[in-house]
Parts: structure tokens; C-alpha cells; sequence
């Protein structure tokens, strides 16, 4: 009943090609921007911003960095987490070695160092497709914390190899409080989508679609390969070096080369597929149910099982909880296997005539 | 989707938190605890932890310390550093500000939670593990590294080779095998500065996480063929050095661990193969110590022990779990006697008694833990507080202690922790505090 477009009428090439075409829409993600600029740092608790909004935030936008390379280019990635620690340490080093360089320029120069390093690692994608590029990306996450962890010069020569993130200070104010921090990361997360959503929508979005569709075909309409999966790589790497720097900077505060391991990059990946393959709301929506569900299942089990006197100890919960996570993942992926997304799509759909469908 | 599945998650949240503000009544001391339990390294959580509870547990059934009960939540943090802070913060809001010391018994985590324990004025106990400059309390005044430093620990078993070769070890050759991590690397300044002022030979072979395949290592262990190797692994790293060891014929009288190298978690697996092994430690193990008995006893006797497994009690980790739970309730203890007997103290309070605690000899007798592990007093510069180890030995059933404490070699090593300290310090802006001031 709400949710009805009739009598908006597009009078324009530019309306019609706006991202959110019904005004329905544009109203809810506008109190949705405003709840969270303004709302939530009223309400949230600092468990809210440190434990869950925050990660949720960076998970989402190396999410999406995965999701342009893989979603959008069909270039299958195992490297994710890798190219979060080149943005991480890059970060770290600049601020470290550049005297009084801002911190901004310095996740940008982060991300711009893990562009570098992901259009390396995407050069053999020119040749190798499918898993053995996933192979080939694969050299690229055992690599780069090799690199890390061999080179002491790295992390500052630092006996432990751990690097602690500097202060983060834009234009004399200190981020240094749970609220601030989160801002600061929703800033850049919610301009950086917009990047991402309007890249996708232009040239080299569609470019990257025909090659992810076919290749050949691609390539016999006149889109230059190598140009179209190195810009691929390289816009996706950047995404996650941001987010690398963000988790060091925002999040933990202190990281070392192997936190950054495959088993980070598996679990990206599964956010890009439950989420959505080849769509931003799908790397929100992935990252939350990643990150969330297991969160929501340890803090209501353990009351529940008590509620009904079942002696459960903290380690069975632990196992249940990944037992519950795991069939909660195949169930999902049965029911819908394009994911999150494709469900809210065909609830807008459904929205769209309710209450009188055909 | 989204929404939904958050104002769920946020009224279930609530729903917590209301009952978790029961807890923090008067009389009443919360423990925040990041326990590992399940994941590659939950055998071992499952002693450590349980000894702490058991402990606890031991003194509520006592009458608490002058009446205040201690009270406890677990968290699992799975040992992943992103779960052990998301444990932090979600406890932390049941503790408020009366909170117990943080055992979060990871390196990793530790390293985490340093500025944000800081920031809310929560101690942080690392006590065998953990930031190892954090033994400079100027610059951490809610950090303290416990007991012992990885350094320390490093330098003391230099020591006790030094004293197995008349005095010497120059010309030899000693290979430092170490899990490649902050844990495993941060002793290497100290075994680097020992090899320069004792003329050995270090060769580094590091081994990547987890350690269940060390083929190439041990390889090169052979072609090296040092005189002793110092090992630094946790986990099923150490099972696997043991057989790897067997394999190449490396004797293992000739190969020392580290004290989270020699459990029975580690040598019982490796079978045969762990036999002779040497490792140190700072408690030790077994059930003739007084106290683990009368835990036994009373907590075992009345049905609250933690362990599922009562075959772990009196295990090395299983004493180790004790004497944490020993630290945090003697500052406590500390701690009431100056800011008031039978209140519940704060983060704050609990942190000025770590820092000013006395665990001689006299107090260990009276909780009947004498020899469990090292007297310990710590200050301001020094949150260390003792560094000293046992070298322990398996003799294929159990771990028989061989020496007595040896003092790690701390004039090398607190400058170095100093040096460290104060360059965190720098890069954080921190102006750390004048520790003749601190009372």
C-alpha cells in the first residue's frame, strides 16, 4: 500500500537512471543515513560501536572490495585478507615514516599501495580463470604475510612484529572515543559505496560485467581484457587496503601479519556469497549475517538453555552455536542461492503489489 | 532483513543486560573472563580456565575475600583476537567499573585490549604472555606482565646452559625454534644480545602457524646439528616438534620449551617421543602442593569443580590456572585493605594493588601454595615482579622439577623493555607518569 510507485513519473534520462528510482526508497535510505549519523550515536552502547558496528562496518566495505573483483569482474579471489594487511601496515607506515602527513591521506595512500599489490597479483588473471586463478590469488595471501612477517623494517622493527596504530587526529580533533571512531568509519564506509554503486552502474562497471558474463564475447565487442580485470583488481584491492587500514586504525588498534589469515579471507568470501554475488546491499547484508548471527546466537543460548534448566557448559554452547551457523548458511543458500539480496528483492517486488497481486 | 535482524539482536541484547546488572550488586567482585574452550588451542583453555574458576570457586566456598563473593561470566573467544574483543566489551558493560582483573591468556588478545583496558581503567593481568614492555607500568599503568616475560624466561634458560657447560658457551651452537608470531619472536633481542655477550651461535627457525608439519625445520635442525635447541611453541605445535625431534634423532634432553611448551597437553600426545624432554616453567605441577589438594577436596568433594576431565587437576596448566586465580584474588585482598575491608573494589583500586603486591614466601605458605610458583613483588617500574623459572623434565608419566628458581638476566633485559616502553610511549603521546609519585 505504501510501497507504490504510481504517479511518480520520470521526466528525465537522469531520473530515470538515478540509484533509487522509487521514492519510496530514497525516503528510507535517507532516515536510514540519518538514524545512522545521527540516531545511533545516541542510543548505541560502546559495546554497540566496538564490538559490533564498527567491524560490521569495515567487514562490509572489504566485503564490497571482494565483491567488485569477484561479483562484478567474475575474477575469483582467496587474497582478501592479504591485501587488508598491505592497506593495514601501509597505513601504518606512512603515518610513521611521513612527518605530519593526515591521516585520510594516509588510508588513501593505503589503499592506493594495495591497488598496486592487487593489480601484481591480478596479472596472471589474464591468463588462468576460475579456480586456478583462485589458486594463483591464493600465492598472493600466503605471500604478503610472508612479506610482513619476514621484513622487520615493516612493522618498525618491532620485537613482536605486532604494529600498534597511531592516534587517528583530523584537523586538530582526536578520534579516540568508540562514537568518533564509528563516524569516522561510516563516513568513509557510506562515500565509498556511493563509489562503488556508481562505478558499477558506469562504463567500467558494465565492462566488467561482459567480462564476467563471457569474456570472449567481451573481448569480440571491443572491451580491452587486460584493462577491464586490472582496473577490476586494482578498485577492489583499494577497497580492501581502506578496510585493512580502518580494522587496524578503528577497530583492534594493534595487528599483527597473521591476523590477517586465509581463514580472514574465507570468510569474506562467505559474506560476498551469502550476501549477494554482484551487489552492494548483498556486502552489508553478507557482513552482517557473517558477523552478527554468530554474536546473536552466543549471547541468547546460553540464557536460553538455562531458561529450560539444560546444563550446558560455555564450550557446548560454542559448538552449538557453530552447528546452528553452519545449517543456517546451507539453509539460506537452498532457499536462495543468490543470496540475501535477491530475498529483499523479491520482497520489494512482492511490496510493489501488495495488497492485490495479479 | 537488516533492520529486523537488528532490533532482534538489540532487544535480545537488552534482555541481557538486564539480567546481567544483577550481578553487580555490593559484596560482590565480578570476573570478566575471555576463556578459549573450543578451537585449535581449547585443550589447553579448558585446564587453564577451569583452574582459575576452581580457584574462585575455592574461596567463595571460604567466605569470599572478607566476605565479598567472587562472581565470574564467560566468554568464548575462540582464541581469535576479533571474538576475544567483541568478549571484552560485551563483559565489560556487566562489570562497570567494579571490575576483577581481564586474563584474556592470548598474546594477541592482550595486544588488542592494552589501549582500551587503559582507557577504561580495567587491569589487564598478563601473566606469562602478553606485551612484554608492558613490565614499565609508567607507560602502562593498567597492563602487567606478571611472573615472567618471554625475555626473561629466554635469558634464564640461557642461564641454566651456561651452568651445564662449566660457565661457558662459547663456540656452541644453539638453535632458537619458535612459533612465528609476537609470541614466538618477541624473545629474540634477548637470545640475539645473550649469543653476542656469551660468543655462541643462535641459528632462528621459525615455524608457521599452526605447526603440525615441521619436516623442513627439523631438516635443518639436522643439517645444523646444534648443541641445544630452546623451542617456543603452544598448541599442536609442540606435539609435533616432539615426534619431528624423534624422527631426526634429535635428542630431547637437548631440547628445552618454553613454559607453554611443557604441559601434559604437549608431552602425553607425543607419546614415547616426549621423553626426556626438557622445558621451564613458573608453577609447577602435581597435587602434592597443599592448596591444589585442598581444592580437590573441597570444591571436588562438593560437586562444583570446573573440569569436566578430573584427570586434568593438578596438571601444569590446571596449577597455572590456580596461581592466576591466586594473583587476582590476593589483589584484591590488597586492594581492600587499603580502600576498605568487604567493599567491592574498583578497576582502578585493584590495579594500584597489582601493582604494589607482596606474595613472599610467608604468604604463599599460608594459602598453602609453597613452591606453586615464584614470590612475587611488583612496583611501579617493575610489573614483572619476579622472573624467574623452573626447568622441568618428563620422565614419560610426569613432569619432575629439576632445578630451583633461576632469575633471568635482567639487567640485559629490563633496559630493553624500557627502551621499548618508552618509544610506545612516543608514538602514542602518552607522558607516562613519574613512578616516584605513584604511590
Amino acid at each position: 500500500m505504501l510501497y507504490r510507485e504510481a504517479g511518480q513519473f520520470k521526466t528525465s534520462f537522469a531520473e530515470d537512471m538515478q540509484i533509487f528510482p522509487i521514492r519510496q526508497d530514497r525516503i528510507a535510505i535517507g532516515l536510514l543515513l540519518a538514524f545512522a549519523f545521527l540516531g545511533v550515536p545516541l542510543f548505541a552502547s560502546e559495546y554497540w560501536f566496538s564490538a559490533i558496528l564498527i567491524p560490521f562496518l569495515i567487514f562490509a566495505l572489504a566485503a564490497l572490495g571482494l565483491n567488485i573483483l569477484t561479483g562484478y569482474c567474475g575474477q575469483l579471489s582467496l587474497g582478501t585478507a592479504a591485501f587488508m594487511a598491505v592497506g593495514a601496515y601501509a597505513a601504518y607506515n606512512f603515518q610513521l615514516r611521513v612527518e605530519g602527513i593526515p591521516i585520510l591521506v594516509s588510508f588513501l595512500l593505503a589503499g592506493f599501495t594495495a591497488a598496486a599489490v592487487g593489480v601484481l597479483f591480478g596479472l596472471p588473471s589474464l591468463r588462468i580463470k576460475g579456480f586456478y586463478l583462485a589458486v594463483a590469488t591464493l600465492a598472493a595471501q600466503f605471500f604478503i604475510v610472508w612479506v610482513l612477517t619476514k621484513f622487520p623494517w615493516l612493522s618498525n622493527n618491532s620485537s613482536s612484529g605486532v604494529i600498534s596504530a597511531q592516534k587517528i587526529q583530523i584537523l586538530g580533533f582526536s578520534f579516540d572515543t568508540p562514537v568518533s571512531k564509528y563516524l569516522l568509519v561510516l563516513g568513509i564506509v557510506v562515500v565509498m559505496a556511493l563509489a562503488a554503486k556508481n562505478l558499477a552502474r558506469s562504463g567500467t562497471g558494465r565492462a566488467w560485467m561482459a567480462v564476467r558474463d563471457m569474456d570472449v564475447a567481451a573481448q569480440v565487442i571491443g572491451i580491452p581484457l587486460m584493462h577491464t580485470k586490472l582496473t577490476a583488481f586494482a578498485v577492489s584491492s583499494f577497497y580492501c587496503g581502506v578496510a585493512g587500514a580502518l580494522y587496524a586504525f578503528c577497530y583492534l588498534g594493534s595487528v599483527e601479519p597473521d591476523g590477517f589469515n586465509l581463514d580472514l579471507s574465507f570468510r569474506i568470501l562467505f559474506m560476498v556469497i551469502i550476501g549477494g554475488v554482484g551487489s552492494v546491499l548483498g556486502s552489508f547484508l553478507g557482513a552482517a549475517f557473517i558477523l552478527l548471527l554468530p554474536i546473536f546466537l552466543d549471547s541468547t543460548l546460553q540464557p536460553a538453555a538455562q531458561a529450560i534448566g539444560l546444563p550446558f557448559s560455555n564450550a557446548t554452547v560454542s559448538h552449538i552455536q557453530f552447528m546452528v551457523f553452519g545449517a543456517l548458511i546451507m539453509f539460506f543458500l537452498i532457499v536462495e542461492p543468490h543470496g540475501l539480496t535477491r530475498l529483499w528483492q523479491i520482497t520489494k517486488e512482492k511490496l510493489r503489489l501488495w495488497p492485490f497481486p495479479h | 532483513m537488516k533492520r529486523i535482524a537488528l532490533a532482534v539482536a538489540a532487544a535480545a541484547t537488552m534482555a541481557l543486560g538486564s539480567i546481567g546488572t544483577a550481578h553487580a550488586q555490593a559484596k560482590e567482585q565480578f570476573f570478566p573472563i575471555l576463556s578459549y574452550r573450543v578451537g585449535p588451542y581449547g585443550a589447553n583453555g579448558q585446564s587453564l580456565f577451569g583452574g582459575m574458576i576452581d580457584y574462585l570457586q575455592y574461596v567463595n566456598m571460604k567466605g569470599g575475600v572478607n566476605g565479598v563473593m567472587m562472581t565470574w561470566e564467560e566468554c568464548e573467544t575462540e582464541y581469535n583476537n576479533a571474538k576475544g574483543v567483541e568478549c571484552y566489551e560485551r563483559l565489560k558493560g556487566k562489570a562497570g567499573a567494579n571490575s576483577a582483573p581481564v586474563f584474556p591468556l592470548s598474546t594477541g588478545i592482550s595486544y588488542a585490549l592494552i589501549d582500551k583496558s587503559a582507557a577504561d581503567k580495567i587491569p589487564l593481568a598478563m601473566v606469562g604472555y602478553g606485551r612484554t614492555d608492558a613490565v614499565d607500568g609508567s607507560v602502562f599503568p593498567f597492563a602487567f606482565t606478571m611472573v615472567g616475560t618471554y625475555q626473561m624466561q629466554a635469558t634464564a634458560i640461557v642461564k641454566y646452559l651456561k651452568d651445564q657447560n662449566k660457565g661457558s658457551l662459547a663456540g656452541k651452537k644453539i638453535a632458537y625454534m619458535y612459533h612465528d608470531s609476537a609470541y614466538g619472536k618477541e624473545p629474540i633481542v634477548a637470545l640475539e644480545a645473550e649469543a653476542r655477550v656469551n660468543k655462541f651461535e643462535l641459528v632462528q627457525i621459525p615455524v608457521a602457524h599452526p605447526g603440525n608439519e615441521q619436516g623442513a625445520q627439523w631438516l635443518k635442525v639436522r643439517q645444523e646439528r646444534p648443541d641445544y635447541v630452546i623451542f617456543w611453541g603452544w598448541g599442536v605445535m609442540n606435539q609435533t616438534a616432539l615426534k619431528a625431534a624423534q624422527k631426526v634423532g634429535f635428542p630431547r634432553e637437548k631440547m628445552i620449551g618454553s613454559w607453554w611448551a611443557g604441559s601434559e597437553e604437549d608431552t602425553v600426545p607425543a607419546g614415547e617421543a616426549a621423553k626426556g624432554y626438557m622445558s621451564a616453567t613458573w608453577n609447577v605441577a602435581g597435587k602434592d602442593v597443599p592448596l591444589v589438594a585442598d581444592i580437590e577436596k573441597v570444591v571436588y568433594g562438593a560437586g562444583k569443580g570446573n573440569l569436566s576431565d578430573k584427570s586434568k587437576l593438578g596438571s601444569i596448566l590446571y596449577n597455572r590456572g590456580v596461581s592466576y586465580g591466586i594473583l587476582a584474588v590476593e589483589a584484591i585482598r590488597k586492594a581492600q585493605d587499603k580502600y576498605g575491608k568487604g567493599k567491592t573494589m574498583t578497576g582502578e583500586q585493584i590495579a594500584w594493588a597489582l601493582e604494589n603486591l607482596d606474595l613472599n614466601d610467608a604468604r604463599l605458605k599460608a594459602l598453602g601454595a609453597t613452591g606453586l610458583l615464584p614470590p612475587i613483588k611488583t612496583s611501579c617500574e617493575d610489573h614483572e615482579g619476579s622472573g624467574k623459572v623452573k626447568l622441568q623434565q618428563w620422565d614419560g608419566s610426569k613432569w619432575v622439577v629439576k632445578t630451583d628458581w633461576i632469575d633471568g638476566n635482567r639487567q640485559l633485559v629490563h633496559p630493553l623493555f624500557k627502551a621499548s616502553a618508552a618509544q610506545f610511549a612516543k608514538d602514542k603521546g602518552i607522558t607516562p607518569r613519574d613512578c616516584k609519585k605513584a604511590m
